[in-house]
């Protein structure tokens, strides 16, 4: 039967359990702190000496721990592209920034279990060399920021902060940074401008690699909050034992954002791949199924970025039988295991894993034009493909849902979300872009019927003329 | 003669490593490392290749003394690298070559991934297609972007024949727009700072002009404000766009964003000519181009120059040239006694003056502003009487990036020729006092107003005689016996030794006013008169003559001072 599997959630939402340094010392908290200060240095096999912080870096590795913020980047390889020879501090940024609509995972930790995100940092900080770290939080959680100033002082208070933490030889201090409110902000390299004080542009790749040439030009680590917490369990648990946990090259677990038209929409933590995404929709111990009588349309399954899927969609994907062999399957979308590369096989991505479920009462092109105009609103303006081709696709949508379609409509967002992905400075562009793309490929006749209404409605109603109905400018 | 010594003579560079890439498919070799903006060595961009290879990659926000920001995407282009297995060696084709993989989308490896070109830095075996038809489809989209919320007021527009934009859309566009929906609006006419209009609708948002500011300038005093296709040009609340640089933003400006008020609307650029010169109002003398119409001047804009100016000037030098086309120009020879003379009649009646003046009974009182070649003919006039000369020292405030506290073009030039001593203006007091005791008979005074420098009209009755030669009207002109009407610098051709000891040249841009004539010219002629020595009677041949007369100079010549200059030791 597919089961939750609470790793980060453990005490998140037990009755009883609260936010407070006390009572996650209570539940076992820091004690992977102490184990990790425990580590090194050893001797290695080769006769080397392998130091503590550079075992947790092996053990993180080890872990197959993937990123949680996005792109599911290996934690232990990021880390690994540090610099750590350029004689410049290095930083780390917890990315708290949560702003991917349908996401809200992040928060649940920073709300209900503080202490467990900054245990996460203190051990990541520590295997990194760090000495100073911040938690870029979203302004609009003035709440969690409260929190989380608030159990820094408790930690500090308890030497797990500050100078020579818990009688080591280890200093560090952790700044909680407010955003003002603009998903660009979530970008890593826009981010850390925003907290150098500037515009949140992203910087250009090359050569701005955070792990080079990040926070004030130094060497930076950008991990986003569950992806840290995840650090204390694998020290607690050891690397090769984490990975044990979900599937292979898909390890560990993972909270996963369910919203949309489900019974019981929430979060879940999941071992990574175990779980089906039908099963997260319908299975009881999750969504618990559609609203009574509704069918199923689309869900988009990893944040309002990632490509839609439309139900009864199916894909072929490569599995390796018992035998070893490699085999194509045909699995339908709602087959499809909840993890990294399932999900990138089948065209779209895990993203922020947020699953929002769409019933055939939603009108897609609505949809679309919702999404559209958020990402309009949110591109930063910095390079011109995403500046001007996301407003572009913004006011299309808009005047298709205000009865000023046009049956080649569909083929016009094709085209100015192709002219937009890969070739902006950040991945806003894919984020932008991917929604149009997907849901006007997969729905096509929808768009180009609605278009195709419009058009013989409004020669009808119109002698000649043709108005263009007004575009939102925001 | 060209084998002149000049300071610029250093050790042979070390060889350059070169790597060998393809561009439109012919194979170049192209140094590793080549200058950025800040002339540090850098690895090679792909458009810095490009550039080597003979291709433009076109570009919006690139400027080559600019930091790099990559936010046009106008540069992007299609590539490939060598194909690499499985084992990290090199995959081969059939012929031995290198197999190479086109980079394209990870997600969907059917469309190709550009790469900007002018961040982007080359690798060994690297393939550039700079003109593939998905380079060009990448470019027209770019343009087509940047087209659809453009208010395309070309008609009206200042920026219209030197336009990037309009350019690129000829070159690359597409005729037709898809555009079907409401354009974004934006503030029209923007008051940035004393000198600068902005029309946010034509900004294309390339962060030029804010870099230049902030990066050059040092002042940080534009940015955007507002999102997406929204996002505004804007100085800072409550802080002016208001340093001696502003002007530079509008050449950078690729667009007709950014507007002089000066010279906004005044000319269509297609109707000026344009000459190579030098700013006349300190002594860094950046290199400029006149702007010219029919005797009058409308602008000056700065000339590449990497020996002295990079691609700026400041705004106190780059106004500087009304004066020029002012009512009150001196345009006619005057003499006290009969009222309208004629250059002959002039010259041969000063001749005879000079003729007649007895060893030290004569001073001459020069300007740092004048050339090195009329300096140099003022200077044979005075050895010949044994006349004490000086010129008048012009000092204000310097600043970090190219204003001089010298405001002299060319008071290296005074001194190295010799008209002008170590210290400028010491010699000042000295005439004063030769002509309150009567040594002093005979004074000559080009381009100055001896009154404002401790020779009033007190003394200045006193003198014999009194030959003065300049531009426009002053006290001094005003007590001339002989009044010779001179050239403004556009008007006349003529070197520069500026502060740095880089010898520049200047050409004519527009005739002389009235009877005005280039000072070189009619002093060549006294010189003949008066010392019997027949120079050269062109501007050349002078400065040639002068550079071998005079140690400095090193024999330069005309020739070799080309349009960059030459420096010499000072
Ligand atoms: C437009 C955009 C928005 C993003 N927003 C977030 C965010 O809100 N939170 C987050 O953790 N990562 C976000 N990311 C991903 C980050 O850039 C970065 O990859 C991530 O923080 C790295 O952490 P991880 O490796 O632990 O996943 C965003 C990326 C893009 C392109
Ligand atoms: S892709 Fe969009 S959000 Fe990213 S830098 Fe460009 S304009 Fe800004
Ligand atoms: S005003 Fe001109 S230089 Fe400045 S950002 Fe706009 S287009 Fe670029
Ligand atoms: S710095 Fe001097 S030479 Fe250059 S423009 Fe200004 S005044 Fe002219
Ligand atoms: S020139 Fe603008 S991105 Fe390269």
């Amino acid at each position: 039967m597919p089961q939750q599997y609470r790793l980060i959630l453990k005490n998140i939402d037990a009755p009883g359990y609260t936010n407070d340094l006390d009572c996650y010392v209570r539940h076992g908290g820091y004690e992977a702190l102490k184990k990790a200060f425990e580590m090194g240095p050893r001797v290695s096999p080769d006769g080397g000496t392998v130091s503590g912080p550079e075992k947790i870096r092996k053990t993180v590795l080890e872990s197959g721990l993937r990123g949680r913020g996005g792109a599911g980047f290996s934690a232990g390889l990021k880390w690994s592209f540090v610099d750590r020879k350029s004689g410049k501090p290095i930083y780390l940024i917890c990315n708290a920034d949560e702003s991917e609509p349908g996401t809200f995972k992040d928060r649940q930790i920073i709300y209900k279990d503080p202490h467990q995100l900054i245990e996460g940092m203190i051990i990541s900080c520590y295997a990194n060399d760090v000495h100073l770290a911040y938690i870029y939080i979203r302004g609009e959680f003035p709440e969690g920021a409260r929190i989380l100033k608030r159990a820094l002082a408790e930690a500090k208070a308890k030497n797990l902060l500050g100078k020579k933490i818990l009688g080591s030889d280890y200093d560090l201090e952790i700044y909680i940074h407010r955003g003002a409110g603009a998903y660009i902000c979530g970008e890593e390299t826009g981010l850390i401008e925003s907290l150098e004080g500037k515009r949140a542009y992203p910087r250009i790749k090359p050569p701005y690699f955070p792990a080079i040439l990040g926070l004030y030009m130094c060497p930076t680590i950008v991990n986003n909050v569950e992806t840290l917490c995840h650090v204390r369990h694998i020290v607690n648990m050891g690397g090769a034992d984490y990975a044990k946990l979900g599937t292979p090259n898909n390890t560990g677990t993972r909270i996963v954002s369910l919203s949309g038209q489900v019974k019981k929409p929430g979060y879940y933590e999941i071992e990574v791949g175990k779980v089906t995404i039908g099963e997260l929709i319908n299975h009881e111990n999750f969504g618990g199924g559609l609203l009574d009588g509704r069918k199923l349309k689309a869900i988009i399954p990893g944040g309002s970025s990632a490509k839609v899927f439309k139900a009864g969609e199916k894909f072929k994907l490569k599995k390796k039988g018992a035998d070893g062999q490699m085999t194509t399957v045909e699995v339908d979308m709602l087959d499809l295991p909840y993890d990294f590369d399932s999900l990138q096989a089948a065209g779209s991505m895990s993203g922020s894993s947020a699953i929002i479920v769409m019933d055939d009462s939603v009108d897609i092109v609505e949809a679309l034009a919702n999404l559209s105009e958020f990402y309009a609103h949110e591109s930063c303006g910095q390079c011109t493909p995403c500046r001007e081709g996301s407003l572009w696709m913004s006011k299309a949508l808009h005047r298709m849902t205000h009865g000023e379609g046009r049956k080649q409509d569909a083929d016009y967002l094709l085209n100015i979300a192709q002219n937009i992905q890969g070739r902006t400075i950040c991945a806003f562009g894919e984020a932008c872009s991917w929604p149009v793309l997907s849901f006007v490929k997969k729905f096509k006749d929808e768009f180009e019927a609605k278009g195709a209404a419009d058009e013989s409605r409004n020669k009808v109603a119109a002698t000649s003329k043709v108005t263009i109905a007004a575009s939102p400018q925001r | 003669m060209s084998n002149a010594t000049t300071t610029e003579t250093k050790p042979a560079p070390p060889p350059v490593d070169k790597m060998k890439i393809k561009i439109d498919g012919r194979e170049i070799e192209v140094p590793k490392m080549m200058p950025d903006w800040q002339g540090k060595l850098q690895p090679t961009t792909m458009l810095q290749a490009c550039a080597a290879a003979g291709h433009d990659v076109p570009h919006y926000c690139y400027h080559p003394k600019l930091p790099i920001a990559g936010n046009c995407r106008m540069c992007l282009v299609e590539f490939g690298t060598p194909a690499m297995g499985p084992d990290r060696k090199p995959v081969l084709n059939e012929d031995g070559s290198a197999k190479i993989a086109k980079s394209v989308l990870p997600y969907e490896p059917t469309s190709p991934r550009g790469a900007i070109a002018c961040a982007t830095p080359i690798s060994p075996g690297m393939e550039i297609y700079p003109n593939s038809p998905a380079t060009k489809q990448m470019r027209e989209a770019v343009l087509e972007s940047l087209l659809i919320n453009h208010p395309l007021d070309c008609p009206i527009c200042d920026q219209a024949g030197e336009c990037k934009l309009q350019e690129y859309s000829v070159d690359h566009g597409n005729a037709a727009s898809r555009f079907v929906e409401e354009k974004v609006h934006k503030p029209k006419h923007v008051d940035l700072g004393p000198r600068i209009v902005l029309d946010d609708e034509r900004c294309i948002l390339c962060s030029r002009c804010v870099r230049f500011t902030k990066d050059i300038v040092g002042d940080d005093a534009l940015g955007f404000a507002q999102r997406g296709s929204h996002n505004t040009l804007t100085n800072f609340p409550g802080k002016q766009f208001d340093n001696n640089y502003t002007l530079n933003t509008v050449d950078i400006c690729p667009v007709g964003a950014l507007t002089s008020k000066d010279f906004r609307f005044k000319m269509r650029v297609w109707f000026l000519k344009e000459t190579k010169s030098i700013c006349t109002s300190c002594a860094t003398g950046c290199n400029v181009i006149v702007g010219s119409r029919e005797g009058n001047v409308y602008r000056y804009e700065p000339r590449e120059n990497d020996a002295v100016n990079s691609c700026w000037m400041c705004d106190s030098g780059r106004l500087n040239y009304k004066w020029i086309n002012r009512e009150d120009r001196l345009t006619e020879v005057q003499h006290l006694k009969s009222k309208a003379q004629s250059w002959p009649m002039a010259l041969k009646e000063i001749s005879e003056v000079l003729r007649k003046a007895s060893s030290g009974s004569v001073a001459i009182v020069a300007s740092a502003r004048q050339t090195n070649e009329e300096l140099y003919l003022l200077k044979k006039l005075a050895t010949k009487f044994n006349a004490i000369t000086d010129s008048v020292p012009r000092h204000g405030e310097s600043d970090k990036l190219l204003l001089n506290a010298d405001r002299n073009p060319n008071s290296n030039g005074a001194k190295l020729i010799g008209i002008s001593p170590a210290q400028m203006g010491s010699n000042l007091p000295k005439i004063a006092d030769g002509i309150r005791n009567g040594t002093i008979k005979t004074l000559i005074v080009f381009g100055e107003d001896v009154t404002k420098h401790g020779i009033g009209t007190d003394l200045l009755v006193k003198l014999d005689h009194l030959i003065v030669s300049d531009i426009l009207p002053n006290k001094t002109t005003e007590s001339a016996h002989y009044l010779l009407p001179g050239c403004a610098h556009a008007e006349k051709r003529g070197s520069f030794v500026n502060a740095k000891g880089r010898v520049q040249r200047f050409l004519q841009a527009i005739q002389p006013k009235g009877d005005a004539r280039p000072e070189w010219e009619f002093l060549h002629e006294l010189v003949f008169n008066v010392t019997g020595q027949n120079g050269f009677a062109s501007i050349e041949g002078l400065f040639n003559q002068m550079a071998q007369e005079i140690p400095a100079f090193n024999g330069v010549t005309w020739a070799v001072l080309g349009d960059a200059g030459v420096t010499i030791p000072t």
